[in-house]
């Protein structure tokens, strides 16, 4: 994996709370046996009218969102389903982050694998973010800040071990096969 | 020195520490049993296959195809081809995995095959203690027999078959304590609703809970797995319920439990499990299962739900409230009660076992199916269909009006083709209503069993209590 370090970027915003995996990435685009080229179906059901045409007034659709790599969101984004397909959806759009004040548990695991940065914020620094679509904003993996415009920074929780591989590009598949040994003398004693 | 009093969480979660977690490094956490299906294996298996890495235990792993496979007899026995090309590439790229890894398979036309969560119980290879994980949500189903059970990711399920572990944080433990008895007409499905519909869909969020208390205590086991299953509809990691007597009834004999001595040495195991005395819960809640009503849906999450003879709450100044209302076709301040239905789906790991259908039987017996509702009726295994079939339940099905199929997800996410269409209302069986979960612009009302046979026969939404 690449390292992540900071992300400066515009915002894209969708303010409804939770954004579920469906939403995310319908289950029709799931019997895929690759995780590329799933962008185009990113939120499909919210994007996209019935004749297959974009519509105007879905955020992601806007001409601006396609430079953003920052989407906020409204609390307890990605709940429902495990499947990675949601943030691979994400990335292959284009974006590298999700703020909302609350994350779910699988998505989070998920998003952290494919560096995808989860953050998580207090609820005032989210309302001004969705009050304030297209602002300009710099997420900082090493301090765990997001600073607004106005240059205030809120703090965002990262668990250290996490951090450590964005900041780095470590592989986890590659860290957990370092531990050989200790899963074989597990075994032996299990 | 006596040990700290633990929870049931802690004592499977320390026993399966390789490494315990520091302040630098999660645990890492030793898997028992890694159940694989169709839909979230294929990238995991490339990965392996990009980095030349054997599976490291492929005795700990069972894969089956349940998600986008096929429910009409003719696509899965009779030789005609499945309907959806990509999801025909997906049952062949498993198989084609499975050989490669040596990993076993109970693939489209095995006896044994059926939604994951479902099979996992039936087969005797969810045990109590056990660590067992899949790439799928609802494995924290397993955790009804006391098993540690969560729902990974495709890279996670990479990292399970490469090293048999996973890198993880300890979660909080939550009890939800249920006392009393449930009414008459009453399930585990509405307790569920009931507990999701408190707790908040988030309310779980980092955190394993236990079920407990004698409500609890007195589910058997198909009740158990329904409730653990929609644990991950409150957000939470995992659920479990500790083994007990029922548990060790419902395990004796099965084709993959212990036998013999070695099942009596496992008990011993077994009943160490339980939450010690004086253990202490980092949140528990309590609720008095007498109150709990027949519960139903009314929006796009399992936590927008209300008793069967209430009302459409009103919320005049929460937009997504409203835009969730406005999917659904329902009105602030109506009653539930009498709305029209045009599908009606029993299925889904959440209710497809035996006594699922039973219930939902017992309703149709000398009954139909109003006129104009579909009617899917789909068993969580072929073992459930077959002991159905043994039972005459799927006669009373068809008598019904009803369809009955080969066992799958089905209807529950709609992948295979069996979709509710769009602006159709379903009441369902499974475990989500989320916008399109069951095809575009379907509109999803949860509820129990014998809720949707209810509300089958009479086309509309009906209170089962009315005709029992």
């Amino acid at each position: 994996m690449e390292p992540f370090t900071t992300l400066r970027s515009r915002t894209v915003v969708l303010p409804a709370a939770n954004i579920d995996t469906d939403q995310i990435i319908p289950a029709r685009f799931l019997t895929t046996t690759t995780r590329t080229g799933l962008g185009k179906n990113l939120f499909a059901d919210w994007r996209y009218e019935e004749s297959g045409a974009p519509r105007a007034d879905f955020a992601l659709n806007r001409p601006a969102a396609r430079a953003c790599q920052i989407l906020v969101a409204g609390r307890n984004f990605g709940c429902g389903s495990s499947r990675e397909h949601a943030p691979w959806a994400l990335l292959d759009y284009g974006l590298r982050a999700v703020v909302s004040t609350q994350i779910a548990d699988i998505f989070r695991s998920n998003a952290l694998k494919n560096a995808l940065l989860p953050v998580v914020v207090d609820e005032s620094t989210s309302n001004w973010l969705i009050a304030n679509p297209g602002a300009e904003i710099t997420l900082d993996v090493a301090a765990g800040t997001l600073t607004l415009p106005s240059g205030v920074s809120a703090q965002f929780p990262l668990e250290a071990f996490a951090r450590h591989c964005l900041l780095h590009g470590v592989d986890e598949l590659g860290y957990l096969l370092t531990r050989a040994d200790e899963i074989a003398a597990y075994e032996a004693r299990a | 020195m006596a040990r700290a009093p633990q929870t049931l969480f802690e004592k499977v979660w320390r026993a399966h520490e390789v490494s315990p977690e520091s302040a630098a490094t999660p645990a890492v956490l030793y898997i028992d049993l890694h159940l694989i299906h169709e839909v979230t294996s294929p990238q995991a298996f490339a990965l392996l296959r990009e980095r030349g890495l054997p599976v490291r235990r492929p005795e700990r792993a069972l894969a089956t195809m349940d998600h986008s496979t096929p429910t009409l007899t003719a696509q899965v026995f009779g030789g005609a081809p499945i309907a959806i090309d990509s999801a025909a590439r997906q049952v062949r790229t498993l198989e084609a995995n499975c050989r490669e890894f040596g990993v076993e398979l109970l693939g489209l036309t095995h006896a044994q095959r059926g939604i994951v969560h479902v099979i996992g119980p039936e087969l005797g290879l969810t045990q109590p203690g056990k660590t067992i994980v899949c790439g799928d949500s609802h494995t924290s189903t397993h955790g009804a027999l006391g098993a540690l059970a969560f729902g990974i990711g495709t890279t996670e399920v990479a990292h399970v078959l490469a090293t048999q572990c996973l890198l993880q944080r300890k979660p909080g433990t939550l009890a939800v304590n249920v006392h009393g008895r449930l009414r008459e007409g009453v399930t585990a499905k509405d307790l569920i609703l009931a507990i999701i519909g408190r707790l908040g869909i988030a309310g779980g969020t980092g955190h394993v809970i236990e079920y407990r208390g004698e409500t609890i205590r007195a589910l058997d086991m198909d009740e158990r797995l329904t409730v653990c299953n929609m644990s991950i509809e409150a957000g939470a990691r995992a659920g479990m319920i500790a083994p007990d007597e029922t548990t060790f009834a419902y395990l004796a004999g099965r084709p993959r439990a212990p036998q013999g001595a070695a099942f009596e040495r496992a008990l011993d195991a077994w009943r160490q499990l339980p939450t010690d005395a004086g253990a202490r819960f980092d949140r528990e809640v309590d609720f008095d299962a007498a109150a709990i009503e027949p519960m139903i849906t009314y929006g796009t999450n399992p936590g927008m739900v209300i008793p069967i003879g209430g009302f459409i709450p009103e919320r005049a100044d929460d937009a997504a409230f409203g835009q969730a209302l406005a999917y659904m076709g329902l009105t602030p301040g109506a009653a539930i009660k009498d709305q029209p239905v045009n599908v009606v789906f029993v299925g889904s790991c959440t209710n497809a076992r035996l006594s699922d259908l039973r219930s939902a039987a017992a309703v149709l017996r000398g009954r139909h199916v109003a006129p104009g509702i579909t009617m899917l009726v789909v068993p969580g295994s072929q073992e459930v269909k077959r002991q159905a079939e043994a039972e005459g339940l799927h006669q009373v099905f068809l008598d019904a009006g009803a369809q009955w199929r080969e066992s799958g997800c089905s209807m529950c996410l709609g992948m295979n083709g069996d979709l509710v269409g769009a602006g159709q209302y379903a009441i369902s069986t499974s475990n989500r209503n989320f916008e399109g979960r069951q095809g575009k612009g379907a509109r999803t009302l949860l509820a129990s069993p014998i809720t949707a046979a209810a509300s089958a026969v009479r086309g509309r939404v009906t209170d089962p209590r009315e005709l029992t």
